[in-house]
């Protein structure tokens, strides 16, 4: 055997470890880089189980209803009250957490109160999100006097009273689901749209872009398919910091008696109703505001922790390399995005 | 001069905008059948020829159009129409309804403005110490809390146990500074954190992050590399770069909220501008949710032209065109 003869088998041994090195270093696309570093995060973890618990509980309610047998519009003026026909509290004639004004199951009623929460944040921050996006897409690709024109338009659903405005639609078109999906949708879009825009106006000047169009490529190939992914992670955040506005959105249009309305459980009439009841029944407005608080909070937990996630930054300061004295964009960019800031109004 | 020109710019614009605002909300109102109106007004026994003279008294017969024009040149004139059910001019509702929505606004915003700002400011200099966190465990808290949620648990934990001892002086409704400042600050107190519990959370997060910006700053460094003290780097120099932001949050939150503050002002039956046109939105009276809903509108856009020059005066930066 020549001395070139060991040193091929060497170096074939060589780049047979060089290749299973490669092969255990694959490429990790963002996603998979963001959910490594969210599943690290204990408090974003700790959020998404308490959504997804909840999520859960809401979709069982009728589970839970075939347990206590109590459906949720059923009166048990006899087990449901005291004598003086107030509530009776948590625990008493199988009312796991109490009865309500009108002797019905909290617990259920809660129950079908998330299903109605959760479905308004869900929906209306897909509507908006979506509204947002195209709105922001198209003015910021386009430019010139269609920017111009979706721009004020933005600004002037931002500068709108908007609380007085929400509430004047919701009794216009009458108080129901739609219309009210329809409302926190249409107050939800812009501040998206004004985010969109701007991060499109920067994209849309790179070189890859102007690739795209020598190839030949269409302006919404280009919007949807070259600029869109680049926009996802500000996107996402904001979606997921827009739901626990739209669940407060509704619960305070409840509340105020222009939402859902009775029988229909909803947090915000079910608290509405508990206002009356405040000086007997601690557990009629301590269990809805709880489940009401514990479902943003989660959400708001989650955004943050996603935000953080997809920032590249963060890294080093979850291992403690370094004090991190300046926000990064991404960071910067959500915080300043008008509207998350302002949930539900006062 | 180019201050003024700047002005008669911006007032022109806001005139539009109020212009739109007023025709979306009267379209909205007006361009639908107002039978029901008639109706209720009417009683509910009423004969069709009642409801008829009702529509004809309240100008409802005539082409939309033509009410549009009606409502335009009185908007011109200064008046903003007359409630359907008391005949009351909206402009003396208005006056009556502001006091107790200003009372609140200016309470809240003192609260909400030093502790925003104050909490802010001692996070953002300390970042990631312990205070730091647990005010962004109070902040989220206060971002995900519905204002109602606030304002009932105040009242569940404070004001009633507190009258059933005998104290008095905590109170809902609503007393003005003119009866005395003791009855005012006991009607207001809870109110007033109720509307400072969520804004602070606002004002932490903007002025942490802000400020958080600015200390990474080039002119941050040469500041420190002067040898000045931190304190004076801090507050002559870093806050007052990083408040711009704050304040155009502060126009847009005192524009809305002088427009009526629905929610506490329900909660605590104050009256205000928000109580009363949930009221008219309650009873479908027209006139006086659309003349409110002015009133909000030209409120927004002149805090949106006041924010503007204050931005000028605040970051040299920034220059008027």
């Amino acid at each position: 055997m020549s001395i070139s003869g060991i040193e091929f088998a060497g170096q074939q041994a060589v780049a047979a470890e060089a290749a299973e090195g490669v092969a255990k270093i694959e490429g990790r696309s963002q996603w998979q880089l963001t959910w490594r570093r969210l599943r690290q995060d204990k408090v974003a973890v700790g959020a998404l189980i308490v959504i997804l618990v909840m999520i859960v509980l809401a979709i069982a309610a009728p589970a839970f209803v075939a347990i206590t047998h109590h459906p949720p519009d059923t009166a048990y003026p006899i087990q449901g009250e005291t004598v003086a026909g107030n509530p009776v509290p948590p625990g008493t004639a199988g009312f796991w957490l109490g009865t309500d004004g009108t002797g019905r199951d909290l617990f259920i009623r809660i129950l079908y109160g998330a299903r109605i929460s959760l479905f308004i944040g869900f929906v209306t921050t897909a509507l908006g999100t979506a509204a947002g996006v195209t709105v922001g897409l198209i003015a910021g690709y386009f430019g010139g006097v269609i920017d111009t024109i979706l721009a004020r338009f933005t600004d002037a659903v931002l500068a709108f009273p908007y609380v007085v405005l929400a509430l004047a639609l919701a009794i216009v078109y009458g108080p129901s689901l739609p219309e009210m999906i329809a409302v926190i949708a249409f107050f939800s879009w812009a501040a998206i749209a004004r985010v969109v825009r701007g991060q499109t106006l920067a994209i849309k000047e790179k070189e890859y872009i102007e690739a795209a169009r020598s190839l030949g490529a269409g302006p919404f190939r280009i919007m949807f398919i070259d600029i869109l992914p680049n926009l996802l992670a500000p996107v996402l955040v904001l979606a997921t910091l827009y739901i626990p506005t739209a669940v407060v959105f509704e619960a305070t249009l409840s509340y105020l008696g222009l939402g859902i309305q009775p029988p229909t459980a909803s947090w915000g009439n079910i608290l509405e109703d508990a206002a009356n009841f405040y000086t007997v029944a601690w557990w009629y407005v301590l269990f809805p505001a709880a489940a009401l608080l514990i479902t943003t909070l989660a959400f708001n937990l989650l955004g943050d922790g996603i935000r953080d996630a997809m920032d590249p930054r963060t890294e080093r300061v979850l291992a403690g390399a370094r004090r991190r004295r300046r926000r990064t964009k991404l960071t910067a960019l959500v915080d300043r995005a008008p509207g998350v800031t302002a949930p539900g109004g006062n | 001069m180019a201050l003024l020109g700047f002005l008669i710019r911006r007032i022109l614009t806001g005139i539009v905008v109020v212009w739109i605002v007023a025709s979306a909300a009267f379209l909205l109102f007006f361009a639908r059948p107002v039978i029901t109106v008639a109706r209720q007004l009417a009683g509910r026994a009423a004969t069709p020829q009642v409801i008829n003279e009702v529509i004809r008294n309240l100008g409802l017969n005539q082409p939309i159009a033509v009410q549009y024009w009606h409502f335009i040149d009185n908007l011109l004139h200064g008046n903003l129409g007359f409630s359907y059910f008391t005949g009351e001019s909206v402009d003396t509702m208005v006056r009556q309804d502001l006091p107790p929505t200003a009372s609140l606004l200016v309470g809240g915003l003192v609260l909400w403005l030093v502790v925003g700002l104050a909490v802010g400011i001692i996070s953002a200099t300390r970042a990631r110490s312990v205070f730091d966190r647990l005010s962004n465990v109070g902040v989220l808290i206060g971002l995900s809390m519905p204002t109602f949620v606030i304002g009932e648990l105040l009242i569940l934990y404070i004001f009633v146990p507190l009258n059933e001892h005998g104290i008095k002086f905590i109170d809902t409704g609503y007393a003005g500074p003119s009866q005395g400042l003791g009855p005012w600050v006991g009607h207001m107190l809870l109110p007033w954190i109720t509307l400072a519990a969520v804004q602070a959370a606002v004002y932490t997060r903007l002025s942490r992050g802000q400020l958080l910006d600015t200390l990474g700053e080039d002119f941050i460094r040469t500041a420190r590399a002067k040898g000045l003290s931190e304190r004076r780097v801090i507050f002559r120099h870093a806050v007052r770069a990083a408040l711009t932001p704050v304040v155009s949050q502060l126009g847009v939150d005192i524009g809305q909220l002088l427009g009526g503050a629905v929610v506490v002002e329900t909660v605590f039956s104050l009256g205000g501008l928000g109580q009363v046109s949930v009221q008219a939105i309650d009873t479908d009276n027209g006139p006086v949710i659309v003349g409110f809903v002015v009133f909000a509108a030209v409120f927004v856009v002149l805090a949106n032209i006041v924010v503007d020059m204050v931005y000028a005066l605040l970051d040299p930066r920034v220059r008027i065109s």
